[in-house]
């Protein structure tokens, strides 16, 4: 009985992997993949995707603990392999049986199969497809029958090979000026890297961190621990430094491009530190964050336009006050009407707020004002002492000023009163007020900080694309930003940036997913959620607060009232 | 003169009138018990002296000034510290910083570091907990959290609303021997309790409420041996 029992979760693990597969599969997401090679003529992005299914069906497909013997741990494994193939075979063959299933399914095409059945004929193909996803299912099921000292540099392996693999246009972006040809030919295939690569990577990989495992890490903590104070301060200082030199001569070392999805990254970061005021510091949840980043970006370009809507023609640097102080008071407008409201009613008005504000732009009304459809154009660029900022290399700067700015403001506020107050605001208001905190100032307060990093994000974006439409401005960039808060950490300065680098790095880098983007925010979000429910880089309160399960010591009534006796 | 004073005190929620003109003083260093069962205002009394619910008519001084000028968040700085029914921790919290946001107001460091050391004294069990997630504590040392809170802004009067509720009957006597023990180092209090019988002990005097009005007001001794309130609150026939 308890035999089946364990079967059980192995065939349903394998199910849930071949719908899974056969969902990726049929959106046309393998097929978009299958352009990117990750190790070339070996592996595509493709086809990663869909073994991995097999691959994590089988890890999954049996417990330590459950007291399975190791035939039986692959016996599993082999069962979730097997069963991950079935679904995608069925759908090889459903284009045979009826070939009208492409007017419904656009994305099954004649590629995917050929993907699929690895060029092969339908029936040679499928059986292929089973072989190799059940021998995926017996290595996933096998690994975790590895000692962990042995499981976790071969993890460490494979995941430095796949990510540099899929990195490899940008590397080879980034090393094509200072390197030789002939080593760039041999590194880098015509997609990807070469197998060569690939295997050194894996040993390098696997070498560095076996070797840390056993001694690197011992040691260098047993150094830290004998090192002096006075000498370990200076040690942090040189990171510090290092990290800061590193920063600044980042655009050099990326070229144009990269600093351009730099600037990207940058903007949202700004955003994300004031939606984190709001949000991760004070608890109000905004949905309409999008509002104040308009209207930065909006009086930036009606100030400083050389086009017909201009008013007052004003440079970067007179017009920069008036953005922020503009998105501050527009925080400080929005802020006045929900100070009574809470939780999902807050969020709801936020979102109508950013909403009207998106409208506006766009009506008629207000066409002949602020261009409505068709935008501002020429927008002013930043001038100092006759240098003109145009190329992203000069914006980056800016924008790296920007953010500065905004973590030490956000990072002494978090630090002072205020931060106490937004702090007690996030936990119980009536108890806050209890406690002698004023909730409207405090709530102001937060939603005007907010709205003014936002404010100076929009108007460095307007600057740097010197136009500005209203679709930019959607409540996308709103979940955008709220997602990347979350998925960082809610409340945490490092999170922030994580977060950027994540939900809005990597999609630009990797181009292949912009189609999937809401598809890999909603499934990134998700796992994070279920695996680091506090992000990826939480900050100490929501760390603890969401382990307190873990380090439980709740006393029973009873104990208590002893210990008070 | 009295420290609290309230004066013919009405208070609605929409057409429901739940306080029906209420009169009630509380001298400088006393417990005052108000009791009475569900619905009889006592919530609403407490709430209307901490600003939260307007005064329409009535009027409530304390140490002579008009109270009604005062939004919620004033209170603590006037020296009035409320104890919220239901404990009302900020539960993600640590026991420290629990206590320290309850001296917000406050800017003397080495007083709130000396008071700290007090409440540690007062409740040695929060002393052993600082570090605890005041949401994993019982309700019991919950409620001890909310009472130190309250103490750390320095009150001169202290609202307790229901400091029973919920907690097992060794528990409430503990709580309540706290609560003589902050009374001794000068802390007036004002309790609100559905347990007479507890209330009725601690307190020096008591008022009973019954349905938005005061029906009996004595010292707590005389209302013990009131045959009314043996019926109807200490449950002796």
């Amino acid at each position: 009985m308890a035999q089946t029992a364990n079967f059980s979760k192995a065939v349903r693990l394998g199910l849930i992997a071949g719908i899974v597969a056969l969902s990726v599969s049929a959106i046309g997401m393998v097929q978009t993949f299958d352009v990117r090679d990750i190790i070339t003529g070996v592996l595509t992005l493709g086809q990663l995707l869909l073994f991995s299914t097999a691959l994590i069906a089988g890890y999954f497909s049996w417990q330590k603990g459950e007291g399975v013997a190791p035939v039986g741990a692959i016996l599993r494994g082999l069962v979730a392999g097997l069963l991950t193939a079935v679904p995608p075979i069925a759908l090889i063959f459903l284009t045979i049986i009826w070939p009208g299933i492409r007017n419904s399914f656009v994305n099954v095409s004649a590629d995917l199969i050929e993907i699929l059945t690895f060029g092969q004929t339908p029936v040679v193909g499928s059986l292929m497809l089973l072989v190799v996803m059940g021998v995926l299912g017996v290595i996933g099921a096998a690994f975790d029958l590895l000692p962990k000292r042995i499981q976790k540099p071969l993890f460490s392996g494979l995941l430095w090979t796949l990510v540099i693999g899929l990195l490899s246009e940008i590397l080879l972006l980034i090393l094509r000026p200072y390197t030789p040809r002939a080593v760039l030919n041999f590194l880098f295939g015509a997609k990807g890297i070469t197998p060569i690569t690939a295997v050194i990577i894996f040993i390098l990989a696997v070498g560095i961190s076996a070797w840390w495992d056993a001694q690197g890490k011992q040691a260098m903590q047993q150094r830290r621990a004998e090192m002096a104070p006075a000498k370990a301060k200076q040690l942090r200082r040189l990171n510090i430094g290092l990290g800061v030199a590193f920063v600044l001569i980042l655009p050099v070392i990326m070229g144009t491009y990269l600093t351009e999805v730099a600037d990207i990254v940058g903007t949202f970061i700004l955003m994300g530190l004031g939606l984190n005021i709001v949000v991760g510091f004070a608890g109000l949840l905004d949905l309409g964050y999008v509002a104040f980043f308009a209207i930065g970006a909006y009086v930036m370009g009606l100030l400083t336009t050389q086009g017909d809507l201009g008013v007052g023609g004003l440079s970067f640097w007179a017009a920069l006050p008036f953005s922020v102080l503009a998105a501050t008071l527009a925080g400080i407008i929005l802020g006045v009407p929900v100070l009574r409201m809470r939780g999902d009613y807050l969020a709801i008005v936020t979102l109508g707020f950013g909403e009207i504000i998106r409208v506006l732009v766009v009506s008629d009304l207000l066409k002949p004002y602020i261009g409505g459809a068709q935008g501002i154009l020429q927008i002013g660029k930043p001038e100092a002492m006759g240098f003109v900022f145009v190329q992203p290399e000069h914006y980056y700067y800016l924008i790296l000023a920007g953010c500065l700015l905004a973590v030490f403001v956000s990072w002494r506020f978090r630090d002072a009163r205020i931060g106490r107050r937004w702090m007690a605001l996030r936990e119980d208001e009536d108890v806050a007020e209890a406690m002698g905190i004023r909730l409207v100032s405090t709530k102001l307060m937060a939603f005007a900080t907010g709205a003014a990093f936002s404010g100076l994000a929009g108007a460095i974006f307007a600057s740097r694309l010197s136009s500005i439409f209203p679709h930019s401005f959607n409540l996308l960039i709103s979940i955008n930003v709220l997602s990347l808060i979350i998925v960082g950490g809610l409340g945490s300065l490092p999170g922030v940036v994580v977060g950027a680098l994540v939900l809005v790095g990597l999609p630009e880098l990797l181009r292949e997913f912009a189609e999937y983007r809401m598809l890999l925010y909603g499934a990134l979000l998700i796992v994070t959620m279920l695996l680091r429910p506090e992000g990826l880089w939480p900050s100490p309160i929501r760390r603890r607060e969401l382990h307190a399960a873990d380090i439980d010591h709740r006393p029973d009534d009873s104990e208590d009232a002893k210990s008070m006796a | 003169m009295a420290l609290l004073e309230i004066n013919n005190l009405h208070a609605y929620y929409g057409n429901i009138h739940a306080l029906k003109g209420i009169s009630l003083t509380v001298e400088e260093g006393e417990i005052v018990s108000l009791i009475g069962g569900n619905g009889a205002g006592k919530t609403t009394t407490l709430r209307s002296i901490s600003g939260l619910i307007p005064p329409k008519p009535g009027a409530i001084t304390l140490g002579g000034e008009d109270l009604s000028q005062y939004k919620a968040h004033h209170l603590v700085g006037k020296g009035v510290a409320m104890v919220p029914e239901g404990r009302g921790v900020f539960a993600k919290l640590t026991v420290l910083e629990n206590l320290e946001m309850g001296a917000f107001h406050r800017t003397d460091k080495e007083g709130i570091a000396s008071d700290l050391e007090k409440i540690y004294k007062l409740f040695p069990r929060l002393a052993e907990r600082k570090k605890q997630l005041a949401g994993t504590m019982s309700g019991g040392e919950q409620q001890m959290l909310a009472m130190g809170r309250a103490m750390m802004s320095r009150p001169n009067l202290l609202l307790l609303d229901e400091p029973s509720m919920g907690l097992a009957p060794v528990l409430v006597e503990a709580i309540f021997d706290t609560v003589t023990e902050i009374n001794k180092t000068g802390t007036t209090v004002l309790l609100v309790e559905q347990n007479a019988h507890m209330a009725l002990q601690v307190a020096h005097r008591g008022y009973v409420l019954q349905t938005g009005a005061i029906v009996l007001s004595d010292s707590a001794k005389e209302l013990q041996r009131n045959p009314m309130v043996q019926k109807a609150y200490l449950g002796i026939e």
